[in-house]
């Protein structure tokens, strides 16, 4: 019972933040509200490198190698052929061998 | 009338997200499962919080018979970025229609990783093509999930770094975003203060702080920005 309702708090907490937003916002976005929804989302991508990468220790066997090596690929891949999917697939990939090899 | 080319350009944009989440989906199924939570706790986290990373916290606090009030701070400190994913599409969401709720409801990272940039395939409904972006990563996390709650550790193969497919997601569209402008200020204020706030606050307390650090850098930066755009 207990447990049913923290997954209810999660959840409506989740819901909250997510709408809250939409909610305040809803008759006219005020002109800076508009400004960060333009130069938010580059910045947030920015943030989720950061975020993804943040078990990474750079002083300690592996020292990251697998990881440099993999996001440069996926970068190379990028700005290649622009196509995301083979990225994503060619980056993990090259991941998935490089932790077995090094690790 | 169904229109199967948006459905089939909505499927095709969310492939990227299919094996990460399936995974990381699975990872949370089978420990909550060793954590004595069965199948039906794990699909309902799943289906009414979708938020990953929560979830993973959110065992911890399970097991451990957190208060009420910490379950509810703990959700706030680890989804308050959710606030800038969802002030950032409110333009783009702006005429969504009835499906819009559910749309904002499944804004995850992945999700809004694959729609912020607000452009759409060729000849797409563009609010059906978000919606069903949003219903098909939704339904990648639930399948993931069920399938490690039920199969846990009998998988026949080695996924190990399979998780890698998330950061290569987010590696990619920010490339594309780099390559789409010539302002890139934005981009690197995100790199630089998230990666600062990282090596000040410590892995565990950086988010928020970035947060901060990217809404003041931006603020600061406006007029310079807004003469741009």
């Amino acid at each position: 019972m207990t447990s049913a309702i923290m997954i209810a708090v999660m959840s409506i907490v989740t819901i909250l933040i997510r709408f809250l937003p939409f909610i305040i916002f809803k008759k006219n976005t005020p002109r800076y509200i508009s400004y960060l929804g333009t130069v938010l989302p580059p910045a947030i991508i920015g943030m989720l490198v950061i975020y993804c990468l943040k078990d990474v220790s750079p002083f300690v066997h592996p020292f990251g190698i697998p990881e440099v090596i993999a996001v440069a690929c996926v970068i190379g891949a990028q700005v290649w052929k622009r196509n995301s999917l083979l990225s994503i697939l060619t980056g993990t990939a090259i991941y998935m061998v490089l932790v077995r090899i090094i690790a | 009338m169904v229109n199967t080319h948006t459905i089939r350009q909505a499927f095709h944009k969310s492939i990227p997200v299919m094996a990460g989440y399936m995974v990381l989906g699975a990872g949370f199924g089978i420990l909550m499962r060793n954590s004595g939570y069965g199948v039906l706790w794990a699909f309902s986290m799943s289906l009414f919080i979708y938020a990953g990373s929560l979830q993973y916290v959110g065992i911890g606090l399970l097991a451990g018979g957190a208060s009420i009030l910490t379950t509810a701070f703990t959700t706030f400190m680890v989804n308050a970025r959710h606030l800038f994913y969802s002030i950032s599409m409110i333009d783009t969401y702006k005429d969504a229609g009835k499906c819009k709720p559910y749309m904002i409801f499944g804004l995850t990272d992945e999700t809004y990783s694959l729609l912020c940039d607000g452009t759409v395939p060729e000849g797409v409904e563009p609010d059906l093509y978000r919606l069903f972006v949003t219903l098909f990563d939704q339904c990648y996390w639930v399948t993931g999930t069920v399938i490690g709650s039920l199969l846990g550790a009998v998988l026949p193969f080695s996924t190990a770094g399979i998780e890698f497919s998330m950061t290569a997601l987010f590696v990619a569209s920010f490339t594309e975003q780099w390559i789409t402008t010539n302002d890139h200020i934005p981009a690197l204020t995100g790199l630089i203060s998230t990666l600062l706030c990282l090596v000040v606050f410590g892995r565990d307390n950086f988010l928020i702080p970035a947060m901060l650090l990217i809404t003041l850098v931006l603020t600061l930066v406006r007029s310079r920005e807004e003469r741009i755009i």
